[in-house]
């Protein structure tokens, strides 16, 4: 076991610059920047975010939408850059399962399970050995060659969950994905999170299921606004959550579901 | 892996890093090649098929209706047109690769200049491939095939890092306003005229010639055309032009490209 941990948040900051109305096109920024009407507002995702995560933790984030949780995993993942501080990872990682992703619609159920492994660099051969035990996992076995398109948004859920968590990486970074597929894949996906847990696998798991998070996660993590409000054992967390977020005092200040 | 504030990689970090993808890579450009073949019963003998229809009816047109007085036109066409298309599909087809994986960009962390690398592969693979049906036309028609051809890859090699530079630079700006690609489209179709294609140079009026001489795209096929329809060694003024417009393009491009590419989340 290292000493390090595998996840470590310092003082990060993730600072959107956002325009103050979209401009689609290239003619009408230039009319824009002409006539000096651009001007942009600062959105802060995440704000000064420290916290580490053990290797073999399955740490839960929970927060009202617009929290910053996805970021957060973004930031982990290393596809964002945060404005301020710094995050190290250590150990491969997985790519961040979600609803939507990035498979592509033209391509059948095979394919996209040698594409999905290529951005994890594994190779056709590895792949193919691999393949049978996703296919498996997945039950799409009858559809395997039929594109994605055909698909419905469960079945490429599991398709994604699947592949990201048969090529063994160190991290996963699920994002709110164990509330789709029917009941009987999301205990397959429970018993799959439980042995990444004994095979040492750190997991970041964004859900506002909080029983799930209570029964997956030993410890939790609460974003409001982007700030860490507490981190600590997952009852604890999801206690203070549930008496902070729906207290009067509190309830003011959020907008939107 | 470090993800810190304002640390960003070399341009040598990136190269490595495409390296260290190229599973991927790999993946992209044999996506690239079946999904393009997958729907058509010829597959993949479409791409040959393809120059040899159009040089029929090109050759049709500008030898009886235009009458362009030059020997073996469908030849003299070919030699750039290859070139050409390689140019036009290859930057729009970085763009629009640029964008449709964008969801991808967004889930798991991939060196962003991997999407025009691919494209550019998968282009110059079909470059090769559309070869066989010129040289079986060249000696069907009886022009020579002379051993200046061995050339050939040296010429395409050059007008692909051309290629990939002006690849990065259109795909990254496609990626921040809509309305990039289609204004693409419209200049494409005026540097296309702007070119001594199917066209002799020699009809330009000669006051009119510093304007097709500032058009990269007519030394970088020259080194082509020399080879395939002169049957000689480009000139080594071409060569050194063309070579020079690469780098060029490959500086610009990758500057452009690493400018805007913090900023593609916000867009894709």
């Amino acid at each position: 076991m290292t000493t390090s941990p595998a996840i470590e948040f310092c003082n990060v900051t993730m600072r959107y610059r956002l325009p103050d109305r979209r401009i689609p096109t290239l003619k009408e920024w230039a009319i824009q920047r002409l006539t000096a009407k651009l001007r942009y507002n600062d959105f802060l995702a995440l704000q000064d975010v420290t916290f580490t995560a053990d290797g073999g933790e399955t740490l839960g984030i929970i927060g009202a939408n617009g929290a910053g949780k996805s970021t957060l995993l973004r930031v982990a993942a290393g596809i964002l850059a945060p404005s301020a501080g710094e995050a190290v990872v250590r150990g491969r990682v997985a790519p961040i399962i979600e609803l939507g992703t990035g498979f592509d619609p033209e391509l059948s159920g095979r394919e996209n399970i040698f594409f999905n492994g290529a951005l994890l660099g594994r190779s056709r051969a590895e792949m193919r050995r691999r393949f049978d035990e996703i296919v498996e996992f997945s039950a799409l076995a009858n559809f395997i060659d039929m594109p994605l398109r055909t698909y419905s948004t469960g079945m490429v859920a599991r398709l994604a969950f699947s592949v990201a968590t048969t090529v063994d990486a160190d991290i996963y970074l699920l994002d709110e994905v164990l509330s789709v597929g029917d009941e009987s894949f999301g205990m397959r996906c429970q018993e799959r999170i439980e042995r990444f847990r004994r095979d040492g696998g750190t997991i970041l798991l964004v859900s506002h299921n909080l029983p799930t998070v209570e029964r997956l996660c030993r410890q939790a993590l609460w974003l409001h606004e982007g700030r860490v409000m507490a981190r600590g054992p997952a009852p604890e967390v999801v206690g203070q959550y549930h008496a902070g977020a729906f207290s009067p005092s509190f309830a003011g200040r959020f907008e939107g579901g | 892996m470090r993800n810190a504030a304002g640390l960003r990689p070399s341009v040598l970090e990136e190269a490595r890093d495409v390296a260290a993808f190229s599973h991927l890579l790999a993946n992209l450009v044999r996506r690239d090649l079946t999904v393009r073949y997958k729907r058509s019963v010829l597959g993949f003998f479409w791409t040959m098929l393809n120059p040899l229809l159009l040089m029929i009816i090109l050759s049709v047109v500008f030898s009886t209706v235009f009458r362009f007085a030059v020997k073996h036109f469908e030849v003299y066409f070919l030699s750039a047109y290859l070139g050409w298309t390689f140019f036009a599909q290859t930057t729009t087809g970085a763009m629009s690769s640029l964008a449709w994986n964008g969801a991808l960009m967004k889930r798991v962390r991939v060196p962003k200049v991997i999407f025009a690398f691919s494209t550019v592969l998968s282009g110059l693979a079909n470059l090769g491939l559309s070869c066989v049906p010129l040289f079986a036309i060249m000696f069907i028609v009886g022009a020579p095939l002379t051993p200046a051809l061995l050339f050939l890859p040296v010429s395409f090699l050059i007008l692909a890092v051309f290629v990939f530079g002006v690849s990065l630079g259109m795909s990254a700006a496609a990626v921040y306003f809509d309305d990039v690609a289609q204004m693409y489209g419209v200049a494409l179709m005026g540097l296309m005229y702007l070119t001594p294609i199917f066209y002799p140079i020699e009809i330009i009026p000669q006051k009119y010639l510093w304007l097709i001489r500032l058009n990269p795209l007519v030394y970088l096929f020259e080194l082509a055309r020399a080879p395939i329809y002169k049957g000689c060694m480009p000139s080594l003024h071409d060569v050194v032009i063309s070579a020079a417009c690469a780098v060029v393009a490959m500086v610009v491009g990758t500057t452009v490209f690493r400018r805007l590419a913090p900023g593609f989340y916000r867009h894709l």
